[in-house]
């Protein structure tokens, strides 16, 4: 569904990105890990063209978007959910989930929608009318989520869903997570939590310095020496 | 009474402040620019007022249509000419360009127009009504009137529409206004035309009461930085409450120490809430992100 061939990206002088390839595959969970700055971030606002590669090819369903807009790339169906949540922190959460069908192709399914995600974050129909900042971590990873929902996503990319999080709550979104898989969802989990993302993916790719350095079904990972030593603590 | 007189013709002067202001701050919250160039939109959309009522015969009121679809264009002329293509320079580039800007229409408007100073005679200029015993200047009413009707208007549109929202969306997480598919460049653009649409607004309700010179613009877009310091930079709100305080403040400072003296005390004003609260007074918290000065 989506590849990423051979991509090189900078910030200014500095290369994050060096020949970096990945495929995702409809219809499963694929999960790209990494340590911090190992350029996971980088990678997926590549892909929502919001960092622009400076050699390589993305494509999705097979059309090249990697010189697209970003809302040209939302318009698409990849939807990005963004490390630390990035919600309209003085807007309400009903107005934030509402931004999130701004695009043109989910506009029309914004009842069905908001229904759909009310009913799986029932705590954020209890608090439609606040203010997005005033709400705790995990409500705002639910809103961020949900927000990402309302657009329609055929993609869904996560960045650090459990950044901040208790475990017991990471263990909650992650479950919902295989749930929006099973409605038909792909999604890509970028995460430095290797250990729980591993036992909800179907693949992963593992990120050192801006490089895939390892990679696998994600049920071979979890006995991977090097990975158990690095990442797991084992 | 005369304390009164002088707070409600001040708070009425201010609603104009109030629409400058706003305008200004449209700009800085959304496109994160500040645009010295304000100021010269107030006054090109008053010489526009006063050729449409010297050569047209147009009643300012009635020219207040045609000034903010002018003044709107020449707004998405701007930023699409001149701040688009240095979005990504840094601030000081920015701040030449409009400086820039500003310097150039000044001159302008003194080779086609010269020094004096132009001002339109309507025949309600200087009628009053009476309320309760004070006296109200009725064009300075009536600009109150538009103001207020104005704001209302930009407020729904700000909050109940899908635009409207990704405006504020762009101005609060720029990022996130990205990745639910808001096209960015085109929110400048309308924000752009949006603010110099209102300081045009600000230019026709302000020829009946008022004489326009090459030079006006430099004192109003100091009371509009003053006003939107005041309000909390990027919050259109509070820009409006600031510029009726600042209409007010002025009024007073008039009678009780000399109207000479009003540009000390904005610069007072300007200071000490740089000094006490520098997100303003009427600001929620930390508002939007840094504007990138
Ligand atoms: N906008 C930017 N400008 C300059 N350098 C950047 C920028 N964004 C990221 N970097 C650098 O690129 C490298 C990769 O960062 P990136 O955010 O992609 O890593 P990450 O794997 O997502 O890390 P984390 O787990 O901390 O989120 C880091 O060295 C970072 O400092
Ligand atoms: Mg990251």
């Amino acid at each position: 569904m989506l590849k990423i061939e051979q991509i090189n990206l900078s910030y200014g002088e500095i290369q994050v990105l060096w020949d970096m390839s990945l495929q995702i595959p409809e219809g499963q969970i694929v999960a790209l890990l990494g340590a911090n700055s190992a350029g996971k971030s980088s990678t997926i606002n590549a892909i929502s063209g919001i960092e622009k590669i400076s050699s390589g090819r993305i494509t999705f369903q097979g059309k090249d978007i990697s010189k697209m807009a970003p809302h040209e790339i939302v318009e698409l169906g990849v939807i990005q959910v963004p490390e630390g949540r990035k919600l309209f922190n003085f807007m309400t959460i009903e107005e934030n989930l509402l931004l999130g069908a701004y695009s043109k192709h989910a506009r029309k399914d914004i009842k069905k929608n908001i229904r759909r995600v009310y009913d799986m974050f029932p705590i954020l129909e209890e608090r439609k009318d606040q203010l997005a900042g005033d709400m705790s971590g995990g409500q705002q990873q639910m809103c961020a989520i949900g927000r990402g929902l309302m657009s329609n996503p055929k993609l869904l990319i996560i960045d650090e869903l459990s950044l901040g999080l208790a475990p017991i709550l990471v263990q909650e979104l992650l479950r919902t997570l295989t749930t929006i898989k099973d409605e038909g969802i792909t999604i890509m989990l970028v995460e430095q939590n290797v250990k729980q993302s591993l036992a909800i993916s179907n693949y992963a790719y593992v990120l050192e310095n801006g490089r895939v350095a390892i990679q696998g079904d994600a049920a071979q990972l979890t006995e991977d020496p090097h990975l158990k030593k690095a990442y797991l603590g084992m | 009474m005369m304390i009164l007189q002088t707070l409600i013709s001040g708070i009425l002067l201010g609603g104009i402040y109030a629409l400058i202001s706003m305008g200004l701050n449209m700009i800085l919250g959304v496109v994160r620019i500040i645009n010295f160039a304000h100021g010269e939109f107030l006054m090109i959309a008053m010489y526009l007022s006063y050729i449409f009522y010297a050569w047209g015969g147009m009643d300012p009121y009635v020219s207040a249509i045609f000034i903010v679809i002018i003044l709107f264009v020449l707004g998405l002329i701007t930023q699409k000419g001149l701040i688009e293509p240095i979005l990504d320079k840094p601030a000081s580039t920015k701040i030449f360009a409009t400086l820039g800007l500003s310097i150039v229409l000044q001159n302008l408007a003194l080779m086609i127009f010269d020094a004096n100073y132009l001002s339109v005679t309507t025949p309600y200029q200087s009628s009053v009504v009476n309320l309760l015993g004070i006296a109200i200047s009725v064009p300075r009413l009536v600009s109150f009137g538009v103001v207020i009707a104005i704001v209302i208007l930009l407020y729904l549109f700000l909050q109940k529409t899908m635009v409207g929202r990704a405006i504020r969306a762009v101005s609060m997480q720029r990022q996130a206004a990205y990745l639910v598919g808001v096209n960015v460049k085109r929110i400048y653009l309308l924000a752009f035309g949006i603010g110099t649409a209102l300081v045009g607004l600000a230019g026709s309700m302000l020829m009946p009461i008022y004489s326009v010179y090459p030079t006006l613009g430099a004192s109003f877009v100091l009371i509009a930085f003053v006003v939107v310091v005041l309000g909390g930079m990027g919050n259109m709100f509070g820009a409006f409450y600031g510029g009726l305080m600042i209409g007010v403040i002025e009024s007073l400072a008039g009678v009780i120490f000399s109207p000479g003296l009003k540009e000390v005390i904005y610069f007072i004003i300007f200071i000490l809430v740089l000094l006490i609260k520098p997100t303003g007074i009427f600001s929620k918290g930390k508002g939007s992100e840094a504007v990138g000065l």
